[in-house]
């Protein structure tokens, strides 16, 4: 297809679209009296909930029930798969590894965060210290672990061979020898998981920034006359009223760990012990074409995902009882 | 959203009567403070210097000599952009770099759109099961995207459009509704009641209401919105890899990417210059529209 192929496509879908958005509001607009109220409604919320029961709430359905299948996804099994992945060695390394990033990604990134905000609070060029950290939020978790691959580059340590990548050159300066830092596990998840808190620091830095401004100047100030010290003032003052929003950091960047895929499948697809849940279903679901496991991944990802949402609205509510 | 515009009040003189071993730690504290600023701002920033460098350099020097070279040995091309971006000889990423437009624009568009009819009815128009039917849409945002991904393609594959851009389009619409519907409806629900009133008093029905008076009003929450589907979108690779396969006709650049850094994992001069080119966009919308985006954030961060 050539380039003006493509954009035309692209017009004739975006003119289907506004065909059909056309109609909903013509007959929306005819729609009179508060009485027809529930037509409009009706119409207003039609598409979106026809694309949500087709595009979401069916095929969720339609892989829990596939979970119970085999590879094929032809005869019934029951649980097996769940058991394969509570039980078989490879999964449960990559259980392992999965448990390891959702429980180091949130903390680590959202103490960097909290701490560079605090950092930079009322700073000179507090904007533009902001945005260095932020920046890596735009870029795509595929260019980032290209970015963080090559700090890892290995060259063997052999003489006439220089290191390309910086870590292994910063070794090499202070006297070591260079390492295979993507290879040997179960080290190399942890290498990993660094580009996710490159990636998220900045996210958790902007929320928490915010809130810390939020808070309002008297109680500082008070805090202040009183004689705190700095490490009082953010253990005792800082932190208590920031905590509604850390909880929120900690779940949000908990819940995109989860299902981290990208970084993962570009740095080692997998290998050296490095799978994680949303890459082992990727790998089942289309390269194994084992369906029933892949499934079964894609469900435990969802039955994970639950409690961290659940724990989130229990603490928002406590704190808008409060 | 005040809180991104909070005055900046300078810090108060130190009271007379603090402790001196106060004043003194907070003098202390002051340089280390900068320090470890400084040192987490370098950590942060560079990696992507170093690549960036690196995309600038010829192949041979990129292979046998660090980044940091270059600032001893400047050597300057743009070769490597070109071999990644030529169609003959290099590896193409022009094509899948416009597939990513072609994907992107009606991906923010359509969910944008119908989100905000949706959201327009869950605010302003009263009807029976209406709490209800918020809450479950809510809820749906907690749906990974893996749960779909097989049950789609079967229904793509039935309906004859697998591999087109059809899929793309239709799937990140719809994965999109949820946080839309709810963000939307979260800034509809700010917009003062007897402004809608007054509308409906000189006659106006829903549609010009939506069109005369919410629209402009929720031009900032439609742009925060935007900004983030249109970055999601972007740096979208699961979704694109399962839906568009890999070839030139369909796949976006993240997909192209990812494949060079599989196949040709050392040819640091086309991965530095094909990660340069896939970031360009997303940053430049990023810069350009912080404020917008940074306001997205944060609402969906809080009250999410």
């Amino acid at each position: 297809m050539s380039t003006a192929e493509k954009f035309l496509e692209m017009f004739i879908a975006i003119g289907i679209f506004v065909a059909v958005v056309g109609v909903i509001l013509f007959f929306a607009g005819r729609i009179g009296g508060r009485r027809g109220d529930r037509w409009v409604a009706f119409l207003y919320l039609a598409p979106a909930i026809l694309m949500l029961a087709v595009g979401l709430i069916y095929p969720a359905a339609r892989t829990i029930y596939q979970s119970f299948f085999d590879a094929a996804g032809t005869a019934f099994i029951g649980l097996d798969n769940y058991q394969t992945i509570f039980t078989s060695r490879d999964q449960l390394t990559v259980l392992r590894n999965t448990v390891l990033w959702v429980v180091v990604t949130p903390f680590v990134a959202t103490a960097v965060g909290l701490l560079y905000a605090i950092l930079v609070d009322k700073a000179r060029l507090e904007s533009f210290a902001k945005a260095l950290i932020f920046l890596p939020m735009a870029i795509s978790f595929v260019g980032a672990s290209i970015i963080w691959k090559f700090v890892y580059e290995f060259r063997p340590d052999q003489v006439g061979v220089k290191q390309i990548g910086l870590l292994n050159q910063i070794l090499v300066w202070l006297g070591g020898k260079p390492q295979q830092w993507l290879v040997e596990s179960p080290w190399n998840t942890l290498f990993l998981i660094l580009v996710m808190i490159w990636i998220q620091a900045g996210f958790a830095m902007t929320v928490l920034s915010a809130a810390i401004k939020a808070i309002p100047d008297d109680v500082v100030e008070a805090a202040r006359l009183d004689g705190v010290t700095p490490f009082g003032m953010f253990r005792f003052v800082t932190l208590p009223s920031i905590r509604p929003a850390v909880v929120v950091v900690l779940t949000t960047i908990g819940i995109g760990t989860l299902k981290v895929f990208d970084i993962v499948r570009t740095m080692t697809g997998g290998q050296f012990d490095t799978s994680v849940v949303a890459n082992e279903f990727y790998s089942q679901s289309f390269r194994s074409d084992n369906q029933g496991l892949g499934a079964a991944l894609a469900v435990l990802l969802f039955v994970l995902v639950i409690p961290i949402v659940v724990y989130n609205v229990r603490q928002l509510r406590a704190s808008e009882a409060r | 959203m005040s809180t991104t515009s909070a005055p900046l009040t300078s810090t108060p003189p130190i009271a007379p009567g603090a402790p001196a071993a106060t004043k003194a730690k907070r003098k202390l504290t002051s340089p280390w403070a900068s320090l470890i600023a400084v040192v987490i701002a370098v950590l942060w920033t560079l990696p992507t210097f170093g690549l960036a460098i690196s995309s600038l350099r010829p192949e041979r020097q990129i292979k046998t000599t660090g980044w940091w070279t270059f600032f001893t040995d400047p050597q300057v091309t743009l070769d490597n952009y070109r071999e990644v971006l030529d169609v003959e000889n290099g590896e193409g990423l022009g094509s899948f770099f416009v597939n990513s437009f072609v994907i992107t624009i009606p991906s923010v568009l359509i969910p944008l759109c119908l989100a905000s009819l949706a959201a327009y009815a869950f605010a302003w128009i009263r009807f029976r099961g209406r709490d209800l039917l918020f809450i479950v849409i809510f809820a749906l945002q907690i749906v990974p995207i893996q749960v779909t991904l097989i049950p789609l393609l079967t229904l793509y594959v039935d309906a004859g459009i697998a591999g087109q851009f059809w899929t793309l389009w239709l799937s990140h619409s719809t994965f999109a509704l949820p946080l839309a519907i709810f963000l939307l409806h979260n800034f509809m629900k700010e917009i003062p009641a007897g402004l809608l009133e007054a509308a409906r008093v000189d006659g106006a029905g829903h549609v010009q209401i939506f069109f005369k008076v919410l629209l402009p009003l929720l031009t900032p929450a439609l742009a925060a919105f935007g900004i983030f589907q249109f970055l999601w979108v972007w740096n979208d690779l699961l979704v694109a890899l399962t839906f568009a396969g890999g070839g030139p006709d369909t796949a976006p650049i993240t997909v192209a990417l990812a494949n060079l850094s599989g196949t040709r994992g050392t040819a640091w001069h086309l991965l530095s210059a094909g990660a340069f080119v896939s970031i360009i966009v997303p940053v430049a919308i990023f810069l350009l529209l912080q404020r917008y985006f940074v306001r997205g954030l944060l609402a969906g961060g809080l009250k999410g």
